[in-house]
């Protein structure tokens, strides 16, 4: 999802000034009023201006002047205008500079693309983002505080009372650690995310949190990758780096073209099996044949899940082809066909017992057993190996 | 701002081997000692190759949650955290001796300082005590009780004895327990026999392990005869050709480790206040009055 949505439509909220909002501004006021005079003014940031000559503060919010010659005064604009106060302290003073982090909830309310006046009307009912299976909701209260509620995309919607209420970031850990059939998951970024819970009125730190034990390092890499500066390390490099017993990944790669790892790909990394959008290639030269998907975060390199399973796969590929002779009949063909399908798209649990029309239905299954493998498990009873 | 970063194994197939990691940072986070608290893992995510890249902070200590210096600490985490001009002679140690190295990781231009590994920290010695408190619910154990602390041997790396055998002799010193021993699982003396190299009616098993899996909670139990089979599980203690056993399991799990992974900190410069104090005691196991 590229745009994000807002829920229902609204105006600029009344926002209450937080004092500690007003304090910031006071001492970034104070702060320049007693440098030298020519430093320029003291807050500029998104349609604030605020800058001090002499005894009065001049403010200018989008365009419109005010002047003040007291504290009291400049209270008064301050509250006037405390959306615009209120999203210069969230950002500058609280948000802090240059993190991922802060790019992050900035793009969560498209704060590149919206002014302050729309970002507060939207965030009044809710802006709502998709990160993988997240569904991260920014409002703000009426005292211009973020807040933020996390949820799996799948109980969008879903009353806050019926779902488990957590407000530990690190409950998340749990969370994360099991698919909805209790089996650990070895990978992240699977989309195989529980969901029937929820994160709420959460601050930015700790909604930061859970998305990071959801998703970790995803929003440090979309960060440099929106900053031009993703660093990814293609197949090649990556497994030119393995030692130990993964350094024989390396002989997998015999400079005969790359098919196998379309395969790898196609295998692990497509957007079933995994939500990262896959950017490394071959090498540098040479792009793969698969599409990488459309995460809306990178993933910068073959990942430890993919380098064990081409260890794996490296001893399995090393065997020679040969030559079998099986009798089966076409039906029997498919039928393996259709087994390998169910296996590998993770369907086997959802054929019910008696549709005997599925081919990979269980019955169907021995069935086959029963009739084509031999005592030792051999298909037509044709030994793997030569007698 | 000062960031602590704990690397680990961690697994494609066993929630336990993450586990500690976990509660270890928890215990430090909640000691306030560092402004952020990160992990990361070779099997698990955040990757090493990506951590310091979700880290924040200029100070920057590094931690590896491995028991012995070897191939990981010396070869695959300087490796994927890319760390310039990394060189095992930057430790100057002895295989038991690692303190710290302050180099650019070059994944974020910024300096680290990687330490080395909890397991050959002297404090680790305390922890394995910690353990036998723990399992026998005694904060005094020791008189009347035997200590075995169990390694994997030298199998890929000889530094792994050389750990156990410098936590065993410091332990013996103290004159605690009425016998220290180590024994392995893959050399002389072995784990199997364990009743034939104790005199003790009691004796405490504790594996120099970082997390619970595979070596800790099948193999061991089996091969000192707690259970036939892992699966049906065993009690603590369990009498073993007339020695009562009480198995430990993984020393890594216990919550004193945490203190190793700040001491790792503190040598390397880190400024932790009264933070090595509070975990000693928030960890400690309860006298019961
Ligand atoms: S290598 Fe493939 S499976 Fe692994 S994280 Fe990247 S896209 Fe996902």
């Amino acid at each position: 999802m590229s745009e994000p949505i807002t829920e229902g439509t609204t105006t600029v909220p009344d926002i209450d000034l937080p004092g500690d909002a007003f304090d910031a501004l006071l001492a970034a006021v104070s702060t320049v009023s007693g440098d030298e005079p020519s430093e320029g003014p003291a807050i500029d940031f998104e349609g604030l201006r605020v800058e001090s000559r002499g005894e009065t503060t001049v403010v200018e919010v989008d365009g419109e002047r005010f002047e003040a010659g007291s504290e009291r005064e400049l209270h008064e604009v301050a509250a006037d205008n405390a959306a615009f106060v209120t999203n210069w302290h969230f950002f500058e003073r609280v948000a802090g500079e240059g993190t991922p982090r802060r790019a992050f909830v900035r793009w969560l309310e498209a704060a590149e693309e919206r002014s302050v006046g729309e970002r507060y009307a939207a965030l009044a009912t809710g802006v709502v983002r998709e990160w993988g299976q997240l569904r991260v909701t920014a409002t703000v209260t009426d005292r211009g505080e973020r807040r933020y509620d996390v949820r799996h995309l799948e109980d969008a919607g879903v009353p806050i009372d019926e779902l488990d209420r957590h407000e530990d970031p690190r409950d998340a850990r749990d969370i994360v650690t099991f698919d909805p059939d209790g089996r650990y998951r070895p990978l992240k970024t699977a989309p195989s995310l529980r969901g029937g819970w929820v994160f709420s009125a959460l601050d930015h730190r700790e909604m930061y949190e859970v998305v990071e034990t959801v998703y970790p390092a995803t929003v440090a890499n979309w960060h440099r990758e929106r900053e031009g500066r993703l660093d990814v390390d293609h197949w090649r490099e990556t497994m030119g780096r393995q030692s130990g017993i993964y350094g024989v990944v390396q002989t997998w790669d015999r400079g005969e073209g790359h098919e196998h790892v379309n395969w790898v790909a196609e295998a692990c990394c497509a957007d079933s099996q995994c939500l990262k959008r896959r950017e490394w290639e071959y090498d540098d030269e040479t792009d793969l044949d698969v599409d990488g998907g459309d995460g809306v975060f990178p993933c910068r390199e073959p990942c430890s899940l993919v380098v064990s399973a081409a260890r794996k796969w490296t001893r399995l590929e090393g065997e020679t082809e040969r030559t079998y002779e099986f009798e089966l009949t076409p039906s029997e063909k498919e039928q393996l066909e259709a087994l390998i399908d169910a296996v590998a798209d993770g369907r086997t649990e959802e054929i019910r017992e008696a549709d005997l029309r599925d081919p990979a239905n269980r019955y169907r299954a021995r069935f086959l057993r029963a009739k084509r493998l031999d005592a030792d498990g051999n298909l037509c009873g044709v030994p793997t190996d030569d007698e | 701002m000062q960031s602590l970063v704990i690397l680990a194994h961690g697994s494609h197939l066993n929630p336990d081997s993450s586990a500690p990691t976990y509660a270890h940072a928890d215990t430090i986070r909640a000691s306030e000692a560092f402004d952020e608290v990160r992990t990361g893992f070779w099997k698990e995510e955040p990757h090493l190759r990506e951590v310091l890249r979700t880290v924040e902070g200029d100070e920057i200590y590094v931690v590896p949650l491995f028991i012995s210096e070897g191939y990981f600490t010396e070869e695959v985490i300087p490796r994927e955290l890319r760390l310039a001009g990394w060189d095992v002679a930057e430790w100057d140690s002895d295989g038991i001796s690692a303190d710290q190295a302050t180099l650019v990781a070059e994944d974020i231009g910024r300096e680290v300082h990687y330490c080395g590994p909890v397991g050959t920290h002297r404090a680790m010695s305390d922890v394995i005590v910690r353990r036998a408190e723990s399992v026998t619910d005694d904060p005094d154990v020791g008189e009347g009780f035997g200590l075995a602390v169990v390694g994997h041997g030298t199998e890929r790396n000889e530094n792994s004895a050389k750990a156990i055998e410098y936590h065993a002799d410091r332990i013996r010193e103290r004159g605690r327990f009425d016998e220290v021993r180590t024994l392995y699982m893959d050399e002389e003396p072995e784990v199997d026999d364990l009743p034939e190299h104790f005199e003790s009616e009691d004796v405490v098993l504790v594996p120099l392990f970082i997390a619970d899996g595979y070596h800790t909670q099948e193999d061991i139990p089996e091969d000192v005869g707690l259970c036939e089979d892992y699966r049906d599980g065993y009690d603590v203690p369990t009498a073993v050709d007339g020695t009562r056993i009480w198995y430990a399991g993984a020393v890594g799990t216990e919550p004193l480790m945490a203190d190793v992974i700040l001491e790792r900190a503190a040598d390397a410069g880190a400024d932790l206040n009264d933070a090595l104090a509070t975990v000693r005691e928030t960890t400690r196991v309860a006298t019961g009055d």
